[in-house]
């Protein structure tokens, strides 16, 4: 995978994981278009499309769309099905997701895609473990954050 | 002074609060000063807190560049949370373009040698966003020891470190090869997958690796099939289907390891049968790896039966309701048409229907694909097809559906009347989205097409009589009017009902093409023409033509005007030889860039017509010969055709620089022939402005010690290309290095199948006559695609 994005049907992004070295610039560039292309698209349509050398994946839920940059080798198919495993873990994490929980918590919605996917591959396969693995670190935090707290003023 | 900063939600709701732009830039201002001034001072306790609140601005597309040091200094923090945020933060902000993304290498090597699991994932999940290749190499060597690290969750995150420190830096594969063969045996499901990516890797990288991990292939087939066999597992099964991931992964593996390997295929076709008629394909899970299993079966050496079975699938996905289905099912096989067009021509109904797709995107595919299954038995079925959909099609693919339709008919057409019925409909029907030289192309085919004269010019004169807007159909039927009116007036004709058409009218209705604002400058002068030809081909007076002809005399359009002003005085004072420059034209030969016939036509016809067609190819019989060998009995060597360029001929000699081909994407050179010294290579050309058009110089070097005399090249190719033999540079090679012969080759390949090319070469060499005859190979496909 080269990039995902996710953004409301106003455009405005949410989230965005890059794979590949691109400037800002670019990447502003990516965005605006891209978002653009999906947006014109109707209802009824397929979930893939071809744009520049990239085949992009996207699909919505709700009030938001997840749009996935794959090469020419990848299976269309499967990335639907990542997609999904996302969606399916930030509703697991946040109980019934919506896209203001995507707002509020965005680090957690970075933090709970970087234990799904690495490098662009996806690393585990299994729900449990990647909730297990977002549980314990953020114990850690809470952790920490009481100790802050309790500590000598 | 201590003002407690903002919390990040709370920033978040203050921005959203904003109700216009300029307030919500205001906010995020006044809130980034706040950020910097917290950055100067360097308060650790809420650095994080703050860059946090920079990360979210940074997403609506605010400057966040004064955050990168911070991000630094918290990853070099104890501080698990630090370091959450400012890894995150390293991976948003900073990236290989910019000289600080290198000073988080040192902390990143430590937090992989020193830190928890956590905080080990967090330093490999960021260098395998953002690590650069610098980085990769210097650490290349702690994440080779982190694949040995007990904890799993590490380790599956190591293996997908080391691929990406492979795809930046290719040499790091000698370090990453020999854990491959352990790493194998793991059970955890994240760890092998990761591995089987990385055996990709390492095999699309280097031909050594790929030989090399073959030898696993029955370890895959063991794997996959222990995935296909274990029940339901609540941990990794999707729609009840075993880790997709993982299935659609090594069956990608397998396709690389057995491509072009007989053996490796052989150890998977049971395997692969398995998948293919055991997966549940209810939901999209079991469709993913039914997809990739297909490309798989398609991809390597499998028995035939299985690629029979795989494009059925195929087909079995064209008629699955879900429209993602359709599309890759469209999608691949459009790139199976060439290779297993039997077996995809079974499915043309299914993909027929989908030319009715509301989406574009299908709609197209299926308009491709039908177009590459069109062939000589069901050519007038698929026409008919593909003329309906040109009907309602979406204006996008006007274009395309018309010249296939027109290309498909220049293969296949069964009757020349048929062909000619066929361009008329599509003219009729998407006039304006054809090409150029379908206009051409027409006249061409009526013009040769004696017995349908009569028929042409009144199916067209009817069609101009109805619609005089679209162009293409305007200007043939100017055309055919003006050189068959005599035939248009003469009223029988036993193929469509008699048509009593008035002389008055036909002028009439010439005179109104010129006169029609639609009419474009080039139709007016096939229009002014053509009424100029009817002089002498009808009975009335010339009275009314006369005016016409003088009246543009004065025309602002200086082509026109030409015209006219000729025409004008052809009539005053070269009446005599009117008759014989009206006459009606000899056949144009095809071939080469089509130019405007029209205006050079009348006037060269005088001087041309008494000229004989002269062969400019004296081998003509010996190359029939073989294009026999090529292709068995050609229909082209028995039709009349002179090889010589006829008038309009002439002047695409004229026009075209034959020795310097302009320039065009590098195609590489191919060598040949070799033989004692004497060697023939190959260069190609592909003009960007004429893609049907392949240029071909024949070079032959001698680097022996004898000349090489009497050197003759022949070529021949299939028959739907067309080939022109320009003449070579001489007969000699001379020995020693001496100066190449070089010859031009001029291909024409407008459909773009697949080149073959046969030469023959004779020649005398050291007192010896050669003969040899040889098919080229390994032709680059550039050359024809």
């Amino acid at each position: 995978m080269q990039f995902m994005l996710l953004f409301s049907r106003q455009g405005k992004l949410r989230l965005q994981k890059w794979y590949v070295p691109l400037s800002d610039k670019e990447k502003k560039k990516i965005t605006r278009e891209l978002v653009q292309t999906v947006l014109a698209r109707k209802p009824k349509m397929c979930s893939f499309l071809e744009w520049r050398d990239l085949k992009i994946v996207y699909k919505r839920y709700a009030s938001l769309y997840f749009c996935c940059a794959i090469e020419d080798q990848d299976n269309e198919l499967i990335t639907l099905e990542i997609i999904h495993r996302y969606v399916e873990l930030l509703d697991k994490y946040f109980g019934s997701v919506c896209e203001l929980d995507i707002i509020f918590n965005f680090e957690k919605a970075y933090f709970i895609l970087d234990e799904f996917l690495l490098g662009g591959e996806v690393q585990e396969t299994s729900k449990k473990n990647v909730l297990k693995a977002i549980e314990q670190a953020d114990l850690l935090q809470e952790v920490l954050r009481r100790q802050k707290v309790a500590g000598p003023f | 002074m201590l003002v407690p900063s903002l919390k990040v939600q709370d920033l978040i709701e203050e921005i959203r609060g904003a109700k216009t732009q300029a307030q919500e830039r205001e906010v995020i201002q006044k809130e980034c000063a706040h950020i910097r001034a917290s950055f100067r001072d360097g308060d650790p306790l809420h650095r994080h807190r703050q860059l946090a609140k920079l990360l979210y601005v940074h997403m609506l597309g605010y400057p966040a560049h004064f955050g990168q040091m911070e991000c630094l200094k918290l990853i070099a923090s104890p501080r698990f949370t630090d370091k959450r945020v400012g890894y995150l933060g390293a991976m948003l902000l900073l990236d290989e373009r910019q000289d600080a993304h290198l000073l988080i290498t040192n902390s990143i090597k430590n937090d992989l040698s020193q830190g928890t699991q956590a905080v080990q994932g967090l330093a490999l999940c960021t260098l395998s966003t953002m690590g650069s290749a610098e980085m990769c190499r210097d650490l290349a060597t702690e994440v080779e020891k982190l694949l040995l690290q007990p904890s799993p969750y590490v380790r599956k995150k190591a293996v997908l470190t080391a691929v990406h420190m492979i795809r930046k830096v290719p040499e790091l594969s000698t370090i990453f090869l020999p854990p491959c063969a352990q790493l194998l045996h793991e059970r955890h499901h994240g760890i092998l997958l990761g591995t089987i990516t990385l055996i990709m890797e390492l095999c699309e990288r280097s031909p050594a690796a790929l030989k090399h991990f073959r030898k696993v292939v029955p370890q895959l087939v063991q794997i996959l099939r222990t995935l296909l066999t274990t029940g339901y597992s609540t941990e990794h099964s999707i729609s009840g289907v075993s880790d997709p991931f993982l299935q659609v992964q090594i069956l990608r593996l397998l396709r690389i390891l057995g491509r072009n390997h007989e053996e490796s295929s052989e150890t998977m076709n049971d395997l692969l049968a398995q998948v293919a008629t055991n997966t549940d394909t209810s939901r999209n899970a079991g469709n993913a790896v039914l997809f990739e299993t297909v490309l798989t079966i398609l991809d390597i050496r499998s028995a035939a039966g299985l690629r029979v079975l795989a494009v059925n699938i195929l087909g079995r996905f064209l008629l699955n309701s879900d429209k993602n289905i359709r599309y890759v099912a469209l999608t691949s096989l459009l790139r199976l048409v060439q290779s297993d067009h039997s077996a995809v021509q079974r499915h043309r109904p299914t993909v027929v229907e989908c030319l009715q797709e509301p989406d574009t995107s299908l709609s197209r595919r299926a308009l491709e694909l039908s177009l590459a299954l069109v062939n000589s038995s069901n050519v007038r079925a698929m026409t008919q097809e593909l003329q309906g959909f040109l009907q309602s099609c979406p204006t996008d693919l006007r274009a395309d559906c018309a010249s296939g339709i027109l290309l498909a008919a220049e293969r296949y057409a069964p009757t020349k009347r048929w062909h000619i019925d066929t361009i008329l409909r599509v003219l009729t029907t998407a006039g304006a989205h054809v090409r150029d030289d379908a206009v051409a192309n027409l006249t061409q085919l009526i013009g040769g097409a004696q017995e349908l004269h009569a028929y042409s010019v009144r199916r067209l004169y009817c069609a101009l009589a109805e619609d005089i807007s679209q162009q293409p159909l305007v200007q043939v039927a100017a055309w055919c009017i003006g050189e068959y009116g005599d035939l248009l007036l003469e009223g029988s004709c036993e193929e469509i009902e008699p048509l009593q058409v008035e002389e008055e009218e036909v002028l009439a209705l010439l005179e109104r093409v010129l006169q029609s604002h639609m009419s474009l400058p080039a139709t007016r002068g096939y229009a002014l023409t053509a009424l100029m030809k009817l002089s002498t081909r009808l009975r009335g007076d010339n009275n009314r033509i006369r005016q016409v002809v003088s009246i543009y005399g004065s025309c602002l359009d200086v082509e026109l005007q030409q015209r006219a002003v000729e025409y004008d005085t052809l009539f005053r004072k070269y009446d005599h030889m009117r008759a014989a420059i009206l006459e009606k034209m000899p056949l144009v030969e095809r071939g080469g860039p089509q130019v405007d016939e029209e205006a050079k036509e009348s006037k060269e016809e005088a001087r041309l017509l008494e000229a004989a067609p002269v062969p400019t190819e004296p081998q003509a019989s010996k190359l029939l010969d073989l294009l026999d060998l090529l292709d068995g009995p050609s229909e082209d060597a028995q039709h009349p055709r002179p090889l010589d360029p006829s008038p309009g001929g002439a002047l695409v000699h004229l026009l075209d620089l034959p020795c310097a081909p302009p320039p065009a994407a590098p195609i590489p050179n191919l060598k040949v022939f070799e033989r004692e010294g004497l060697q023939l290579s190959l260069s190609f050309v592909r003009p960007p402005e004429t893609p049907a058009l392949l240029l071909i110089t024949v070079t032959a070097t001698n680097t022996s010690g004898g000349d090489v005399t009497h050197f003759i090249c022949q070529a021949a190719v299939p028959k739907s290309f067309q080939l022109q033999l320009q003449a070579p540079s001489g007969d000699t090679v001379p020995a020693q290095g001496g100066l190449p012969m070089t010859q031009l080759l001029r291909i024409l390949n407008p459909n773009k199948a697949p080149l073959r090319l046969k030469l023959r070469l004779t020649y005398t060499h050291f007192g010896q006559s050669v003969q040899e005859i040889f098919e080229v190979n390994n032709l680059p496909v550039e050359t024809w695609q």
